[in-house]
């Protein structure tokens, strides 16, 4: 049944009895032609756009927990596409295009909001770096503009302007950056995915990776061997350990990201706001809720959970810009584990083993991707090959050195 | 998490700096580019048990190595980086 | 009083009616008692309207009386200090206490916005995700404006927060979470054990449910039991009591967080008295004796006020002698819900009937009830409720199916017991349902924590005692404290049998699971239809659980009825886990002084307060503040302060204050082949007295700094860092050693803070020099020539290291003393220079001679750039080993074609160049693939009267005199550029060396 606000009405009549699932619970088959694993954000947007503009339909997305269940369901919901690496901006907007139509393609309301983003910068020397990565995302035809400190202060009016120990010089804002509705997007990809044949398996880990004479064959799973001729890996902070099972050693660290959320209140902030005298990012969602987040905990980690140090500092940073929310109560935090690359950046591309995909790297910029992410992803498993857009993202650009560092921090994941 | 340092007894991870995986052997000078590009950016990145750099920045500033199970975050063992390559603690 | 107080029973409660104390909601003026909240306050006032709810603005009042509260939620306080989605129930009364209702305009009880009830056939789970889709441009500007505005409860403060707050640190044996009858046994126990034990409660008093109960122990009210125990705790040397703390997190290793309220119960704090404390508490082990939150039962209008927790009816009624209504109804699935039937009766309201939803109550309850005259109805429920802003009749369905309405205005609902798990769960542990107790109890606990009393599902009260004090000894014998003998105190255990029962199946009206968020049975069940299964996927698609009350009431009812949705057991549909923090907490706590100007330490140099009384401009530097220009009187804005620096420098001399710099001492038999493995350099062969400049590379290749490298003697060196990279570089230097070259006899000293440092730059600074270190040093060419170091004195008397050496090109110095005399040496300096047309100089015109001079700096040194796009290439040693070498060459990294240093001047020389501009070939078309590099540092150069600047451009060496667009469109610039060598001033060095 197609959504829509007649749809809505008529349902109301008959008390919302009547709505089909979203997505069917089908059994395995014993062989699909594709199989994705992870029913995260990517991986469901990987089956979306291989059903949808590859025809590929037999085709499953097989999920160990519930949909969504990954870094989906747990971030601070930014979408932006203000990068510096040539090999990262193109990308990302890209991913921010079909994010500005998602919402009427999936036929699913994920509350794209393009309120702004706004990057502040605290010295000369990074107003500088901000006018060279606003320039390169206008040579991109991204949208960019450099605001002065009058100009955040007019648009930003809680900012702490006057006491910061760290001053507020600027901003780089991207208009066209905002939030999503985090959820809606994984359920939104995981209904298009379904009505178009694809098979959402979850509660279905995946165990080993069968493959044969240097081609995948199919996976293990808690639910039997399922065969398959092609096999995606969108596993986001698992990503090494599954890659193990077919024998792959990744450019990978798997670090806790922490994020919070806080008492819904009538609306205090339009933007997004991101701090540049340390690491930290806030929004309001439309629910109220302050949204907010900063650094890893540091430490390589599997558990969804951080500890102290780093909440004390993230909430530091939120009261160096807005000193009025003090009194605001946190509700609730929780973290995500990040499969951090060794530069920063992605990887989406083929392995050395034949029918074998990986997309993994993401990093903290894993949600904004999703579109992009997917729709690259099934461009290389469809035409076994990578799509222009993705081409930077290869496995052993660590070997030639075509790194996509962009902060310049180095071989060190937890500074990325 | 607190972190036994063998010198300055348990203290919070906030005193310690994190560097990846403890890979103690770095490859000759003239060993291949696979063996320098594998030391450099490769990870076993454990999901359980695993060896980790970590330095006693705020304290004593010696680099450990520091067994620690990546799920539980239970620190199972920590040695001075030193001790393990015989320089002597 | 009690006639300003309809409510108030006469006697009893645990307030003090010598001190009334007057308070004002939504303007209207009340009077309440010490000891009262807000909503008993309001409550013995016969208010009990005090929120709405977040999507369809119900009237609702005080569902429960402690920190579970979805319904009563308030704006307290005002201006600065207000805080929106305030507890009333546990907002401790004070004198002059403001508060207001939130969500609802114009006012709380004609609220326009409850029209959303209307449209609730429409305003369903989940609704919006399908609709508000077209046209795709409506959402900013039109859905979501509407969306945003309707959503949030209260209003946040829009000024800063006039309260100081604190961190602090408590180490234990033993922490005990809570202080009612289990906590305090247990407490009790490791304490008399030797222990050092904390003992925290969110309540002002000990005692828990005992404050809220009838209950016995040792023949005497409970409360006088817990205030015995809670005396002997405070006299003893070893136990922290912590009242008004809520312990809200549990982290690895035992790390406890907690909110100490240290004055939310006053007007606002007294001065120099911080309004709240985290706590970061260390403990060995943990006893966690949170106790039991009573659950709701969904069914038709169990939301309006008047609606309420049967146990909070026996709170108000005990601690606060409040009568919440004069005819009430219990409704309950529960042993305990009867008991409050008993407590309204003792209280002289009269109780129209008890309805049990389950067929067949304990016959004791029975009997006890008919001895009474108690109306019961067993095997009914409550199907609807009646009464606009407050309660005024219910509708029961007999077991026959017939129905019947009784008046009353209360309506006191036990559900049954859901134990207080939430810290049990922090580390990510589920927790389990038990079917024999119809409640989810602590799954598996993380190491060292124990669970005692209701919070493990004992909910009785003898065996929360027992329970309590054998987790203490237990936990105090963990500890190593061999336990004291304990003799329990009588009690006993009171019935306490509860049903899986959750909702009521037909309702009439809305059937509420979570109040404040507005979930309905109804939401939940077409969540599970449409496919969202997952107890996980419920939640988010419907909300529940997600407001401030962290699904404290709702979550457990909501996945019993998902679970009966999707034709699961509720142990296979499974729960939800708890997050930090338990409660709410305030951000600011979780800050405490770390705010403001003090969110991170300032670093002064020695000779900061010397450049404060100079004129000097400060600019933040990672932690330090550095002087970034000397204001003159008369100059109009920093461009003519930074020329006439710049320019003094090249004509005379400058001193410029270089102490933030890194400094590092390499000492050791093997200090020089260390030196030679972590620079690109050949460092061993440098003679004794002699410098060389270093870089050092990250074992991927790219450039990670530079600096000097000083040979003081044969096994000394003396190496300088850029500021930024001090704490970083010294690191790698002791991963380097202590990790790679661990066998080598080297060993390293920051003494960044031990010396002071100058620069002292410009043609007669060999004249300025030679003053200060006296005739006895030869500072000619010859003995003394660019790239030299000595240990010298200055004035005859204070030890110093020299260094010729020069970032601005011209003959400079580095001058260093030991850090106390650096204050001394810069007014000594200026005093003796002044004949030479000394002017000190700050970082800008710092920046301007190194420009000119083509030299790399922060700009360049990115992270990005490897020693060849530096022009450095030469400084890679091929002769040996070293960090960095080998990935240094891949591919991508000696790409001839790669962006190289050079310099660029304005092809007309007026306009002005700006960093971060990117080149393009004139007449290319402004597109990423025709890019060609940027702009990494400019500056105006007096020598040169022109704007100049350094940058990275494709194959740029080959490219000088040719011309390149500086395309800058975020500042709207767009100039034309000559590529030129990067040295603007002196290429062959003469003056360097001179």
């Amino acid at each position: 049944m197609r959504y829509s606000v007649f749809s809505l009405i008529r349902n109301a009549f008959s008390g919302h009895t009547d709505w089909p699932a979203a997505w069917r619970e089908p059994e395995p088959r014993a062989y699909y032609d594709t199989i994705i694993v992870g029913g995260g954000g990517h991986g469901l947007a990987t089956a979306y756009y291989l059903a949808k503009e590859h025809g590929v339909t037999d085709l499953a997305v097989v999920e160990k927990g519930y949909l969504g269940s990954g870094n989906v369901g747990r971030n601070t919901t930014i979408i932006r596409s203000n990068y510096l690496m040539p090999a990262n901006t193109g990308f990302y907007e890209w991913s921010l295009k079909l994010w500005e139509g998602l919402e009427q393609d999936f036929n699913f309301n994920a509350m794209v909001s393009q309120r702004g983003v706004l990057n502040l910068f605290h010295s000369d020397a990074q107003r500088d770096a901000s006018a060279r990565r606003g320039n390169a995302m206008r040579l991109n035809g991204v949208d960019a503009e450099l605001l002065d400190r009058e100009q955040v202060r007019r648009m930003v009016p809680l900012l702490d302007m006057e006491n910061a120990r760290f001053p507020v010089k600027g901003g780089l804002l991207q208009p066209r950056g905002g939030t999503v509705r985090h959820d809606a997007v994984a359920w939104g990809y995981a209904r298009g995915a379904d009505q178009r044949g694809v098979d959402l398996l979850q509660n279905c880990e995946v165990t080993g990776i069968r493959v044969q004479d240097g081609r995948v064959v199919g996976v293990e799973t808690t639910r039997g061997f399922i065969g398959a001729r092609r096999v995606g890996l969108a596993c986001a902070g698992h990503s090494s350990h599954v890659a193990a099972m077919a024998g792959l050693r990744l450019p990978i660290e798997t670090h806790v990201l922490q994020a919070f959320v806080s008492e819904g209140v009538k609306p205090v902030l339009d933007q997004v706001v991101t701090y540049g005298a340390g690491h930290f990012y806030i929004s309001q969602s439309d629910k109220g809720g302050l949204v907010f987040g900063g650094d890893l905990d540091g430490y390589n980690s599997y558990a969804q959970r951080g500890n102290m140090p780093v909440v004390e500092e993230v909430m530091e940073m939120g009261l160096q810009l807005f000193p009025a929310f003090s009194r605001l109560r946190y509700v609730r935090q929780w973290g995500g584990v990040m499969d951090m690359s060794m530069d920063g950046s992605p990887i989406i591309d083929r392995t050395p083993i034949a029918g074998l995909y990986l997309n993994c790297g993401w990093c903290y910029g894993g949600f904004k991707a999703t579109p992009a992410s997917g729709w690259c992803f099934a461009w290389t498993i469809a035409k076994d090959e990578p799509h222009r857009l993705n081409a930077g993202f290869r496995l052993d650009r660590f070997a030639t050195g075509h790194v996509i560092d962009e902060k310049g921090a180095g071989t060190t994941p937890n500074l990325h | 998490m607190r972190i036994p340092c063998p010198y300055c007894g348990e203290r919070g991870n906030e005193e310690f700096l994190y560097l990846g995986s403890a890979v103690l052997e770095r490859p000759a000078p003239d060993a291949s580019a696979e063996a320098w590009v594998d030391y450099v950016h490769m990870r076993d990145n454990p999901r359980g048990p695993g060896a980790e750099f970590m330095q006693h920045v705020q304290g004593c500033r010696a680099w450990l190595i520091v067994r620690r199970d990546t799920l539980t975050h239970a620190i199972l063992s920590v040695a001075p980086a030193r001790a393990a390559r015989g320089g002597g603690a | 009083m009690n006639g300003a107080q309809p409510m108030r029973l006469a006697a009893g409660g645990a307030i003090d009616r010598a001190r009334p104390l007057g308070f004002t909601f939504d303007g209207r003026a009340y009077a309440g008692f010490a000891g009262d909240t807000l909503a008993s306050a309001l409550l013995a006032n016969g208010v009990r309207l005090m929120g709405r709810s977040f999507k369809y603005h119900r009237p609702r009042g005080p569902w429960g009386a402690g920190a579970e509260e979805p319904n009563a939620l308030v704006e307290l306080r005002t201006g600065a200090r207000r805080e929106p989605n305030t507890r009333a129930t546990v907002i401790e009364l004070f004198d002059g206490l403001v508060a207001q209702s939130q969500n609802r305009w114009p006012s709380l009880r004609f609220d326009v916005m409850g029209v959303n009830g209307l449209f609730a056939p429409i305003f369903t789970a989940g609704f919006y995700y399908k609709t508000f889709m077209w046209p795709a441009s409506f959402w900013e500007k039109l859905y979501e404006p509407i969306i945003r505005r309707a959503a949030g409860l209260g209003r946040a403060a829009r000024e800063p927060d006039p309260d100081e707050y604190d961190r602090s640190h408590l180490f234990c044996d033993v922490l005990v979470i809570g202080a009612g009858p289990a906590g305090l046994a247990a407490a009790l126990a490791a304490a008399r054990s030797g222990a050092r034990v904390v003992l925290a409660d969110e309540d002002v008093r000990p005692g828990g449910r005992l404050l809220a109960e009838a209950h016995e122990i040792d023949s005497a009210p409970g409360v006088l039991w817990a205030e015995r125990v809670a005396g002997e705790l405070a006299g003893m040397a070893n136990v922290t009591l912590l009242a008004r703390t809520t312990v809200f997190g549990l982290f690895d290793h035992g790390a406890f967080a907690a909110l100490e309220r240290v004055a939310d119960h006053l007007p606002e704090p007294a001065p120099h008295q911080v309004r709240q404390r985290l706590w970061r508490i260390q403990a060995r082990r943990a006893v966690l004796a949170a106790g039991a939150i009573e659950r709701p039962i969904a069914f038709g209008g169990n939301d309006r006020p008047g609606v309420m927790a049967a146990s909070a009816v026996r709170a108000y009624l005990h601690r606060w002698a409040v009568l919440p209504g004069r005819r009430g109804v219990v409704f309950t699935a529960s042993d305990d819900g009867w008991r409050t039937a008993d407590a309204l009766l003792a209280a002289g309201a009269s109780v129209e009937a008890v309805v049990d939803a389950r067929p067949d109550p304990p016959a004791a309850l029975m009997r006890a009830a008919g001895a009474r005259g108690l109306r019961v109805h067993a095997g009914a429920q409550v199907v609807g409720t009646h009464g606009h802003l407050g309660l005024q009749a219910v509708d029961v369905r007999l077991p026959s199916g017939s129905s019947l309405g009784i008046d009353c205005d209360l309506l006191a609902v036990s559900g049954g017991w859901n134990p207080t798990v939430h810290l049990a769960s922090h580390q990510g542990a589920k927790p389990v349902w038990d079917a024999a107790l119809a409640a989810f109890v602590p799954g598996r606990l993380p190491e060292g924590l124990a669970v005692a009393g209701a919070a493990a599902g004992r909910f009785t009260l003898a065996a929360c005692l027992a329970d309590g004090a054998e987790a203490g000894r237990a936990a105090a014998s963990a500890c190593g404290h061999a336990a004291a003998p304990l003799v329990l105190p009588r009690a006993a255990d009171e019935p306490a049998a509860q049903a899986a029962f959750f909702h009521v199946p037909g309702p009439r009206g809305k059937a509420f699971v979570d109040f404040q968020n507005d979930v309905t049975v109804k939401d939940v069940k077409q969540a599970a239809r449409e496919g969202y299964r997952s107890v996980e996927h419920a939640k988010r698609y419907t909300t529940l659980g997600m407001a401030t009350d962290q699904g404290k009431t709702a979550n457990v009812v909501g996945l019993a009825i998902l679970a009966e949705a999707t034709g699961r057991s509720i142990e296979a549909t499974g729960t939800t886990i708890f997050r930090p923090p338990y409660t709410p907490v305030a951000m600011g706590a979780i800050v405490g002084h770390h705010r403001g100007r003090d969110f991170r330490p300032a670093r002064h140099t020695p000779m900061h307060d010397w450049a404060a009384e100079n004129g000097a401009s400060f600019v933040e530097v990672g932690p330090w503040y550095r002087a970034q220009w000397y204001a003159r009187p008369g100059e109009k804005g920093w461009r003519d302060s930074v020329d006439r620096e710049a320019e003094a420098v090249r004509r005379a001399v400058g001193v410029c204050d270089v102490s933030t710099l890194g400094k590092i001492e390499v000492v050791g038999r093997d200090a020089a082949a260390f030196l030679d493995f972590v620079y690109t350099s050949m460092i061993s062969t440098l003679p004794v007295g002699r410098v060389r400049y270093g870089l050092m590379l990250r074992e991927d290749g790219l450039v990670f700094d530079d600096g000097t490298c000083a040979r003081m003697g044969p096994e000394r060196f003396f190496i300088t860092t850029t500021t930024a990279n001090a704490g970083r570089v010294m690191q790698h230097l002791e991963f380097c050693h202590q990790v790679l070259k661990p066998a080598m006899d080297v060993s390293f000293l920051s003494v960044t803070d031990r010396w002071a440092q100058v620069s002292i730059a410009g043609p007669r600074s060999r004249d300025l020099v030679a003053m200060l270190v006296g005739p006895g040093v030869d500072l000619s060419t010859a003995a003394f020539p660019h790239m030299s170091a000595a240990e010298v004195e200055v004035c005859g008397q204070v030890p110093a290291r020299l260094f010729r050496l020069s970032f601005s090109g011209e003959m400079a110095y580095e001058l260093g003393v030991p850090a106390d005399f650096g204050d001394a040496l810069m007014r000594h300096i200026m005093q003796v220079g002044a004949p030479l047309g000394l002017v000190p100089y700050g970082t800008e015109a710092l920046s301007v001679l190194r420009v000119e001079k083509g030299h790399p700096a922060g700009g360049e040194l990115n992270g990005h750039t490897t020693a060849r796009d530096l022009g450095l290439g030469g400084m890679m040693s091929r002769k040996k080993d070293y960090v960095g070498r080998r990935l240094a060459e891949r591919p991508a990294f000696t790409d001839p074609a790669r962006p190289i240093l050079v310099g660029f001047k304005p092809v007309d020389r007026g306009q002005e160049l700006k960093s971060g501009a990117h080149f393009l070939d004139p007449g290319a078309e402004a597109r990423i693939e025709n890019d060609q590099g940027y702009m990494t540092s400019v500056a105006f150069s007096p020598a040169l009267g022109h704007s100049i600047g350094l940058g990275l451009l494709a194959r740029g060496r080959e490219r000088i005199g040719q011309q390149v667009r500086a395309y800058d469109p975020v500042r709207n610039r767009d100039i034309v550029v000559e590529v030129c060598h990067p040295v603007f001033i002196d290429p062959e060095g003469d003056r360097t060396r001179g």
